[in-house]
This record gives C-alpha cells, sequence and structure tokens, in this order.
C-alpha cells in the first residue's frame, strides 16, 4: 500500500507539477475536426498557444523550443522488400510494424536535435528518428534501432506519402511566449482520431508538456459509400454492378443510330 | 476538379479519369475487347493501389461490354447457346480467381502474380496476333483470301466426347474444350481485372472454329456476366470496389466505346488485329520491364486489413 503511494506520487509529480515546472501551456486547435468530403484535397490545421507562468513559483525563462506531435490512429503496416528470383523482382521479406502511427508530424520550431540531448529525445520519442514503433519479429515484438533497414524504409515511404513529416519550422513564435505551428494534413490522411502531444523545452530540459486531439472524419456520401463497402459488401457490389447495366444500356440508347 | 475517392482513401482528378475511360473505351469499342488490361495499369498508374484497380475495373468492363452486347444483340450477332455454355464455366473459374487473389494478397504475392500473367499472357498473345495478321496482310497484297478458313479441318479437341451443337455459330463441338475456356476467362480475368476478351476471342476462332460474325457479340456477352460477377464477389470479399471511380470510368468508357466501334468498324479486318496485336504486345513489355529492371524502391507498405 505504501509502495503504491510513493508510486503515485512520483506519477503525480512527473505529470502534473513536474520538476521544474514555472511554465503552463495554453493550446487551442483551429479546428477539432476535418471532415474529407468529395472536394478534399488536404487542409492545415493551426495550433495557437501561449507559454504562461505558473504563479506560484518563479516567473518565464525564455528562450523557448517547442515540438508538436502530432499521430494519427493506430495500424498494422507491412514492409515489404524485393528481391531478385529467377531474373524477377518478388517480394521476400517482410516486416510488421505493429500499431505504427498511420500519420505522425514532429514539428518545432528548430530542428529537433538542436532543442534537447539525443537521450532526452530518446526518452521523451520527440522526432522521428526517436518515436518508438515496434516491429514484430518472429513471435516477439520489439522496436528496433533507428538505422534498421525496414524502419528506415518504412519511415521514408511514409514521409514520401506525406503522412509523416518532420520540420524544423512549422512553429513559429510571434512573441517569445505566443507561438503558432501549422499541422498539415494531406489528401490521403487517414480517418480516425488523431491525438497532438505539445512538450516546451527550455535549455534542452522538457519544462511543460498538454495535449489535445482531432479527428478526421469522413462525411456524408464518402461515409456513405465507405460504410456500404465494408458493412454490405454483397448488397454494394451488386448496386455497382446494376450501376454499369444501367450505364451501358443508356449509352446504347443514346447512341442508337436506327 | 478533385474528386475524393471514398474506398481507393485519395483525390484524383476527375477529368483525367474520365478521359482515360474516353480512350480506353474508344480502343475497346474499336478492336471489340474490355480494355481492362489498359486501364488496370492506368489505374496504377495513377497512384490507385493494384487490388483496388483490379476490383474496380471489372464494373467498368461491364457496363462498356453490356454496351457493345446491346448493339450486336441488335445486330444478331449473338450465339446465346454457346455464350450460356461458356459463362457457365466462366462463374467457376471467376470464383477460384476471386478466391486465388484473396489467398495471394494476405501472402503478399499479388503484384507478382498479376505481374508476371500480364507480361505472359500479353506477349504470347500479341505476338501471336503479329504474327497472324501481318500474314493475312501478305497473302492480300498476293491477292489471296486475307483468312485461310478451313471449315472441314478437324483438330483432336473435335474428337472428344459429350457433343454439342450451336445453331447460330453453325459449329458441332464437344463440351470440354467450350467449359474449360470459359474456365480460363473467368479465372483471368478476376485475378488480372480484364474481361479477357483480346483472349477469348482467338481462342474461339482457333480452338472452337467460331465464325468471326459471332465471336465478338458472343465474347461480349460473357464478359460482361463474368466481369459483373467478378464486381459482386470483390465486393462481398475484399470490399475494393470504388464505386465512384468506377461511375466516372464507365461514363467514359461507354462514350468512348460508341465512337471507337465506328471507327473499327471502317477499318479492315486484319489491320486491325495487327494494331491490337502491337497494342497488346507492348503493354506485355512494359510490364516485363518492370519485373525485370531493379526497382526503384525495394521497399513497399501495405496495411494490414483490421490493424
Amino acid at each position: 500500500m505504501r509502495r503504491l503511494a510513493i508510486t503515485l506520487a512520483f506519477i503525480v509529480m512527473a505529470c502534473g507539477a513536474g520538476p521544474a515546472a514555472a511554465e503552463r501551456l495554453v493550446v487551442s486547435l483551429s479546428n477539432h475536426r476535418v471532415a474529407v468530403t468529395s472536394n478534399f484535397v488536404g487542409e492545415e490545421l493551426v495550433l495557437f498557444g501561449t507559454i504562461e507562468p505558473d504563479p506560484t513559483t518563479s516567473p518565464l525563462r525564455p528562450p523557448y523550443d517547442l515540438v508538436v506531435t502530432v499521430s494519427g490512429p493506430r495500424q498494422t503496416i507491412r514492409t515489404r522488400r524485393k528481391e531478385r528470383m529467377l531474373g524477377i523482382w518478388v517480394n521476400a521479406d517482410s516486416r510488421e510494424f505493429v500499431g505504427a502511427p498511420s500519420y505522425l508530424a514532429v514539428l518545432s520550431n528548430r530542428p529537433v536535435s538542436n532543442i534537447a540531448s539525443q537521450d532526452t529525445l530518446r526518452r521523451l520519442q520527440v522526432g522521428l528518428d526517436n518515436f518508438l514503433l515496434p516491429q514484430r519479429i518472429g513471435g516477439d515484438v520489439a522496436d528496433t534501432v533507428r538505422d534498421e533497414p525496414f524502419r528506415r524504409a518504412f519511415v521514408r515511404l511514409q514521409t514520401r506519402q506525406g503522412l509523416y513529416r518532420e520540420s524544423g519550422t512549422a512553429v513559429t513564435f510571434l512573441t517569445p511566449t505566443v507561438f503558432r505551428a501549422a499541422i498539415p494534413m494531406p489528401a490521403a490522411v487517414p480517418t480516425g482520431t488523431y491525438s497532438i502531444d505539445v512538450k516546451l523545452f527550455t535549455g534542452g530540459v522538457l519544462v511543460a508538456r498538454t495535449s489535445s486531439a482531432l479527428e478526421v472524419i469522413k462525411t456524408g456520401f464518402e461515409q456513405y459509400v465507405a460504410d456500404a463497402a465494408r458493412d454490405y459488401g454483397l448488397l454494394y457490389g451488386m448496386a455497382t454492378a446494376l450501376m454499369a447495366l444501367v450505364i451501358g444500356w443508356f449509352a446504347s440508347v443514346i447512341f442508337a443510330r436506327d | 476538379m478533385q474528386i475524393y475517392l471514398p474506398i481507393a482513401d485519395l483525390p484524383v482528378n476527375v477529368f483525367l479519369v474520365l478521359g482515360m475511360g474516353l480512350a480506353v473505351g474508344y480502343i475497346s469499342g474499336m478492336f471489340g475487347i474490355g480494355g481492362g488490361f489498359l486501364m488496370t495499369p492506368l489505374l496504377i498508374f495513377i497512384g490507385i493501389s493494384p487490388a483496388v484497380a483490379v476490383a474496380t475495373v471489372s464494373s467498368h468492363i461491364a457496363a462498356s461490354s453490356f454496351t457493345g452486347a446491346i448493339s450486336y444483340w441488335r445486330k444478331r450477332a449473338l450465339d446465346i447457346a454457346l455464350a450460356m455454355m461458356l459463362l457457365s464455366a466462366g462463374i467457376v473459374g471467376t470464383a477460384t480467381g476471386v478466391w486465388l487473389f484473396t489467398l495471394l494478397r494476405a501472402l503478399d504475392q499479388l503484384d507478382l502474380l498479376i505481374g508476371v500473367s500480364y507480361v505472359t499472357l500479353l506477349t504470347i498473345v500479341g505476338a501471336m496476333m503479329i504474327y497472324e495478321s501481318v500474314r493475312a496482310i501478305i497473302r492480300t497484297r498476293q491477292g489471296m483470301p486475307a483468312t485461310l478458313r478451313r471449315p472441314g479441318s478437324h483438330t483432336w479437341l473435335h474428337g472428344l466426347p459429350f457433343k454439342l451443337r450451336f445453331k447460330r455459330s453453325k459449329i458441332y463441338v464437344s463440351a470440354i474444350p467450350v467449359w474449360a475456356i470459359g474456365f480460363v476467362i473467368g479465372f483471368v480475368g478476376a485475378i488480372m481485372g480484364i474481361g479477357g476478351g483480346f483472349l477469348l476471342v482467338p481462342m474461339l476462332i482457333y480452338f472452337l472454329r467460331v465464325p468471326t460474325a459471332t465471336v465478338i457479340g458472343t465474347s461480349m456477352v460473357l464478359t460482361l456476366v463474368t466481369m459483373a460477377s467478378a464486381t459482386v464477389m470483390h465486393a462481398a470479399t475484399n470490399h475494393l470496389v470504388d464505386a465512384v471511380l468506377a461511375l466516372i470510368l464507365m461514363i467514359g468508357g461507354v462514350i468512348g466505346a460508341q465512337f471507337g466501334a465506328r471507327t473499327g468498324q471502317r477499318m479492315r479486318g486484319e489491320r486491325l488485329r495487327l494494331l491490337l496485336g502491337l497494342l497488346v504486345f507492348a503493354v506485355g513489355c512494359r510490364f516485363a520491364y518492370e519485373l525485370v529492371v531493379k526497382p526503384d524502391d525495394l521497399y513497399s507498405l501495405r496495411y494490414v486489413m483490421g490493424g
């Protein structure tokens, strides 16, 4: 019982007040809901925030560094590597990334490697290189070193699709304590709940942390079609086949010359 | 104008897709084929995943072959009995194909299967068509009839049991080769997202000696039913048919097909076959190139369903 109390006390200290919490973060998101409609081509969300002094303790200690990590719904994604077999290239080896975020953006006011030491970044999972991406290797699930070829390929491919990104310029300080972060949502964003984690550093130390969330949803017709295809596959297929027949028949009526 | 595709999960330019539908429709109307072997690679090229492309194209082909079948029906250039016989096997072939498609998708080898089957089929069929049509053109140049039709010639296929008579096509053949052809077309169609018209037409002509008058119409009926059922089966098992994409493709396709059919009717048969042969062969070579040459990126990603 006493051990539990001590543990709890530590957790409260770590999460709440923190070791040197002289600052508080107040953030607000321009939009908590991104609606994917038929003309959706991507969107940019804006996160505004200020750094406020905690009234009970010492005043502010600028300059500050801010890192915003946005991560999308978790998915299991397989990364495959092609190898040459009998003269042709086939998918040979593969690794499964279990519960990897389908979207991951690490936005900061300067490159994360300049903000804190490598150890700190690794511990706090700041930056694409330091984010935990567990792989299924045989029966085990474990994170690997960041230079592991499959992990590198995975991050590179996700980055190419615009789903993963790390930007050292996406956060701007309007005044030493007021900041703005641009969160890009490319057209191919997966739907689901996204978590936003905001970390404030000064002098290479984490001093405050807050979180927020946003939601990407399909709406209207898109939602309807996607749901129908998933839940009523057979009926949906029949409807599509019928649509093909109607259009085919319609064309032959319009173009019939005799 | 961009539109978001709900199943493919990406936005595409409506006019680009419509244009692709028109162009492929034109070619398909001209040669009396479905055009899936052109459409599927085009869709993959604009970023749609191979699985969604294959599944969606089947509905597009169903639409354009229905238009074609109606016009051949009006001209009475259709052998319903033969089509039904081929179909009964075609459905079984399609079901087997969809089953294998699902299985290989789980094993990560779907891209390979699609690639290899394209290369083998397209290059062989293309080369055969080029060879045959060039010979026909040379023969016409020399003042001989373009086609060497040997009505009396019998192959070993005609010695098989279960013989059936197809009145409209004026043939008397065993049910076994008819059934086998139907199965192969259904199977190949489901796996490759092609109607198989470019395969079926030569098979019917060379193996069963179906006269040219009824062959295209009959092939269209078969294509229509196999592709319509492939659409339903793909939708029911893999949930990969994108109705919005299908609709845009269909509209372009049926319009293009009408104009293509008019051009096709003005052209000489052997020229038409040579052109089609070249086209088929070229697409086959393009796929061969992709398989043999080292890819730009050795790695690729796949979302595991339900993950």
